[in-house]
């Protein structure tokens, strides 16, 4: 809550930044959670009172431990502090328990394991050069990154409102980011690493940090006209990097292999059974694919090019995660997802080894292969977004360009977020949070870059403009008519096909803009 | 940054606050059969939509003035019937005559507080957003575009009135009219100023602690113009204007005297006898009360040896006194500058040295504070925080211990992030030269002064979270229940005795400050 901080000097508006965010956190413990706080809650019972080997096999409640290994662990520690609060959150038969201390303890959990997230801000801050001393502390850009990231909509809707662990994780990925960026390889290799094994989904992002380990750490040294030099290659450091991997993958998964339990450990990772899209679309390409598969399917009925008979009755949007069979286009198996996601993510790999541009191009390379992964992954959620948003955030008070492009993804990123909080209480709150973070990023950015051109043409900003009238007409007016009760999918369908349009739009922008950039010369020198 | 966008980001987070503050408790939450503030609030609403408007300050068989009788002034009225025309077209239960007595659910909730938002939105918000805009020509700092949005951030941060209107359950109207009162004053459109001081009193009569300013600030203004030609024609405009605005506010009520007398009998309910008032409208027992006499009567019992006639006579007689320093020098010096410090030091002399007091009437005094905290940082952060722990007993009652915690830690930061505060406690900080250079002769210490400034306000910073923290945690022992707000209350009054001293001195004083006179000019 310390937006005007005038204290000049030092790392105190740091300090200030962080605790008003933190602060704001607490006011929100009484606010809606979602059925993920039941699922945090039995993970809790789970590992407290069990064995390590029926982990992976407990099945009372029907929110079964999905996540890797030091996850759960990390469950484990907090169950030794839950017993004080209140020990009956931790009976795994105490489905959807709740009371006032359990409330409080889970809330506060994540608001505490966030100091690690405050932490690796003050990393990437760190890493950011301001090229032009700005004599105004709003506008020096380690400022704003890191109102950008500590202040982040999303992650503060999703992990204090919806209710996750996202802000300590993220907090080891800007940590391993930052160390990269140090050219600490090894530390930051370790903490992907152990990030991996707390939650797969950064698997995602994996390329982009391999291919850059490989190149920048293992080979040595580059020609003079930046090519690889084969012969640069260190035996040493691919030993050091493969055995911290092997050491943390042992650490995490080792148990479960003396068990014999791998097996099922992984099919508890992966679960393929469910649908294409999560219940709600998350805004990419397969939002569009689908909504175009509809609008064939009803244009195909009122030309009678079809057959009414034969079309399955189930509706993708009824509120189940289930599968789907497509109408009119080809209906998509997970190896089309699979592969749809690899070719997507090929060229910004190839991209980081034939075009190193030290830790900026890696930065690139990992936002589109997160955005690449939302695009086409197969049951991907709404909140993965997040894993491109924020390190677009270190990209964005560095250039103008992909200022414009961050301002594009945040805007309809943290817009598809809405759905999230469909509760009267809530709406308000995300409102108000929504309108003071994009104000923010908008301003400034603006005032950033004000001696470049615009950050925005007028087709961009009229795009984002129009999410004001969809947001007024998916909350206020539709509840109103009386499509509510025929058609309850209507909002989040215009919501998730809207928003992807923005998503699938940045990501190309940024996908082209990083091909075609030329590498200046005096990088290619290095 | 612009300016705008600052300021906007600053509303924003405002109302964010106020919001998340609301998801919480309000007074009387559950508690059968008085409930609290909310039902009170709720009561009216059913009693205005129900019955005719020549009923609703009598005593009949529908309207029972002994459950939450409506004490308020007509636009107090006025407000519950246009919220409750609102309520009806949601939902006819929530203010069914008889039947929604009690009535609790979250959509009614969510009602209510949306509300309080809706108001706080429009009409306080608004002026203190415009009212420091209006800093930025006085302040002679370099840094004057930011000045006025942290000025703007502290005062929307401030958490009593956070607390009380959006936690406890209050709607911020009247301090809001008082404020675009003094708003207007100050860009001196003095007509304006009065019909919204006007609207301020006739929401509650508890305005009526800032009257005394306002009155003795314009009387002094025609003074200054001469009673025989200028001064004449505004007096007589202004006196226009708050008759008419009186008579259009209780237009409804002026048919018939009888009516107008059950009014003024409701509002000020002089007849039951002081010391039962009190009782009667503050539900904890008068000793916790930050008050001079009820602080006393820890001490002595005051009931037992006065007779509650002398009672009256006397605490009259003392809050008179109390007045008349700051009255008589702002009638003859009016300032605007002076005119914001008697507000406060009016409003804290009724506060401290007045019988019928309630906890939240400290917010009187508060908000003229906020007015002041870019001219003393300082003292104006220390005496919010005082202002808000003081209502401490009350808050725990409603269950808002949480956001009490929160916004007054993040009230403290901001203000220590937006002025520095800690390193502005020198005589010259605290408006204190006049009077520490007529002392000089005297007192051989003022060197060593802010040292002993700022280790004071530490000092009483940790007393206040420790005893915070008591009263939240711990169980008081059996032989003194009331231990720990008669102890909270206590310290709140000492600090307030030393805060009107202080106002006082920089009222009195103020005389050879050269910034005055350049400001009214």
């Amino acid at each position: 809550s310390a937006r005007a901080v005038m204290a000049a000097g030092g790392r105190s508006w740091f300090r200030a930044l962080a605790l008003g965010v933190s602060f704001l956190k607490c006011l929100l413990i009484p606010a809606y959670y979602s059925t993920d706080f039941e699922v945090h809650r039995n993970w809790l019972a789970i590992t407290h009172n069990l064995p390590l080997s029926q982990w992976y096999y407990e099945a009372t409640s029907e929110w079964t431990l999905d996540y890797p290994p030091f996850f759960a662990w990390f469950e484990y520690a907090l169950s030794h502090v839950a017993k004080y609060f209140d020990p009956k959150m931790l009976v795994i038969e105490n489905l959807n328990y709740t009371s006032r201390a359990t409330i409080f303890f889970q809330r506060f959990s994540v608001i505490c394991t966030d100091i690690l997230f405050i932490y690796a801000v003050r990393e990437c801050c760190r890493c950011v050069n301001g090229k032009r001393a700005a004599k105004d502390i709003l506008e020096k850009p380690t400022f704003i990154l890191a109102v950008l990231l500590l202040w982040n909509f999303g992650l503060l809707i999703v992990d204090h409102i919806h209710f996750q662990y996202n802000g300590f994780l993220f907090g080891l990925m800007l940590l391993s980011v930052a160390r990269l960026c140090q050219k600490r390889y090894l530390e930051g290799a370790f903490v992907f690493a152990v990030l991996l094994h707390f939650k797969h989904i950064y698997m995602y992002v994996a390329p982009a940090y391999g291919i850059y380990l490989l190149r920048s750490y293992c080979f040595t040294a580059n020609n003079a006209d930046g090519s690889l030099k084969w012969r640069s290659f260190s035996l040493l450091h691919i030993t050091l990097l493969g055995l911290i991997v092997c050491l943390v993958s042992a650490l995490s998964l080792g148990p479960f292999i003396v068990l014999g339990q791998l097996p099922q450990v992984i099919s508890r990772l992966f679960p393929f059974k469910r649908g294409l899209c999560h219940a709600y679309w998350a805004p990419n390409f397969w939002a569009l694919y689908n909504a175009m598969d509809k609008a064939l399917t009803i244009l195909g009925l009122k030309c009678n090019f079809l057959d009414p008979t034969k079309i399955p009755k189930a509706s993708m949007t009824g509120g189940l995660v289930q599968e789907f069979q497509h109408t009119v286009l080809p209906s998509v198996t997970p190896l089309a997802t699979l592969i749809c996601t690899f070719i997507s993510i090929l060229p910004s790999v190839f991209c980081l080894w034939f075009k190193p541009q030290g830790p900026r191009g890696f930065l690139q390379c990992l936002v589109l292969c997160a955005l690449s992964s939302f695009m086409f992954g197969w049951h991907v959620h709404e909140k993965a977004i997040l894993l491109a948003i924020l390190p677009l955030s270190l990209l964005s008070v560095q250039r103008a360009k992909d200022a414009g492009i961050y301002l594009i993804l945040t805007t309809t990123g943290h817009f598809s977020l809405f759905p999230l909080l469909f509760t009267s209480p809530e709406l308000p709150i995300k409102i108000l949070l929504m309108l003071l973070f994009t104000v923010y990023s908008f301003s400034s950015l603006k005032s950033l870059f004000r001696r470049e051109r615009p950050l925005l043409n007028w087709p961009e900003t009229l795009y984002l403009i129009q999410l004001v009238p969809l947001e007024i007409f998916c909350e206020i007016i539709f509840p109103l008519t009386s499509w509510k009760r025929h058609f309850p999918f209507v909002p989040l369908l215009l919501t998730s096909v809207y928003c992807a349009l923005g998503v699938t739009y940045a990501w190309l922008k940024l996908y082209v803009s990083v091909l075609t950039e030329r590498i200046p010369a005096r990088q290619k020198a290095e | 940054m612009e300016k705008w966008s600052l300021m906007t980001l600053t509303v924003l987070l405002a109302l964010t606050v106020r919001w998340t503050v609301s998801l919480g408790s309000y007074s009387g939450a559950g508690k059968p059969p008085l409930y609290g503030d909310y039902e009170a609030q709720r009561h009216w609403q059913e009693v205005t939509y129900n019955l005719p408007i020549r009923q609703w300050y009598f005593n009949t068989s529908d309207n029972n003035l002994l459950y939450w009788g409506l004490d308020y002034p007509p636009l107090t009225a006025y407000h519950s019937f246009l919220c409750a025309y609102i309520a009806k077209l949601i939902n006819p239960d929530w203010i069914a005559l008889h039947t929604s007595r009690g009535y609790e659910s979250q959509p009614h909730k969510l009602f209510m507080r949306t509300t309080v938002f809706v108001a706080d939105l429009l009409v306080y918000i608004p002026a203190v957003i415009l009212y420091c805009f209006s800093l930025k020509e006085t302040s002679t700092k370099k840094k004057a575009s930011i000045w006025g949005v942290s000025s703007a951030l502290c005062i929307l941060l401030y958490p009593g009135l956070i607390l009380i209107d959006h936690g406890h359950f209050q709607y911020p109207l009247s301090l809001g009219f008082a404020l675009w009162g003094v708003l207007c004053l100050s860009y001196d459109w003095d007509l304006w100023g009065s019909v919204a001081f006007c609207l301020a009193l006739n929401y509650k009569q508890m305005e009526l602690y800032h009257s005394l300013p306002f009155f003795c600030y314009l009387l002094g203004k025609c003074f200054k113009k001469g009673l025989k030609g200028k001064g004449l024609v505004l007096l007589i405009k202004i006196a226009g204007t708050v008759v008419v605005s009186f008579a259009v506010c209780w237009l409804p009520f002026c048919t018939d005297m009888a009516q107008i007398m059950q009014v003024l009998r409701r509002l000020f309910p002089i007849d039951r006898g002081l010391f039962e008032a009190c009782m009667f409208s503050s539900p904890p027992p008068c000793s916790k009360l930050a008050n001079i006499w009820c602080s006393l009567s820890v001490l002595i019992k005051i009931k037992n040896v006065i007779s509650p006639q002398t009672q009256l006579k006397i605490s009259f007689a003392v809050t008179f006194l109390s007045l008349l320093p700051a009255c008589i020098k702002l009638t003859v010096h009016p300032s605007l500058r002076g005119f914001k410090f008697a507000l406060v030091s009016c409003a804290l002399s009724f506060f401290l040295f007045s019988f019928q007091v309630h906890e939240k009437s400290i917010l009187l005094v508060s908000v003229p504070v906020c007015l002041i905290i870019n001219e003393i940082p300082f003292m104006a952060t220390w005496f919010l925080l005082v202002s808000t722990f003081s209502m401490l007993p009350l808050l725990l009652k409603d269950g808002l211990l949480l956001p009490y915690a929160v916004t007054t830690l993040s009230f403290l930061s901001v203000c220590t992030a937006s002025f520095s505060i800690l390193e502005k406690t020198s005589a010259e900080d605290l408006q204190l030269k006049p009077f520490s250079l007529s002392l000089r002769g005297y007192v051989s210490w003022l060197k060593s002064f802010p040292k002993i400034v700022r280790s004071l306000f530490l000092l009483s910073v940790t007393l206040m979270g420790l005893l915070s923290l008591a009263s939240a945690a711990l169980s008081p022992p059996q032989r003194l229940p009331d231990l720990f707000p008669v102890a909270v209350s206590l310290v709140s009054c000492l600090h307030f005795l030393l805060f009107w001293v202080y106002f006082n001195i920089v009222i009195l004083w103020d005389s050879k400050n050269s910034r005055s006179q350049k400001k009214t000019s």
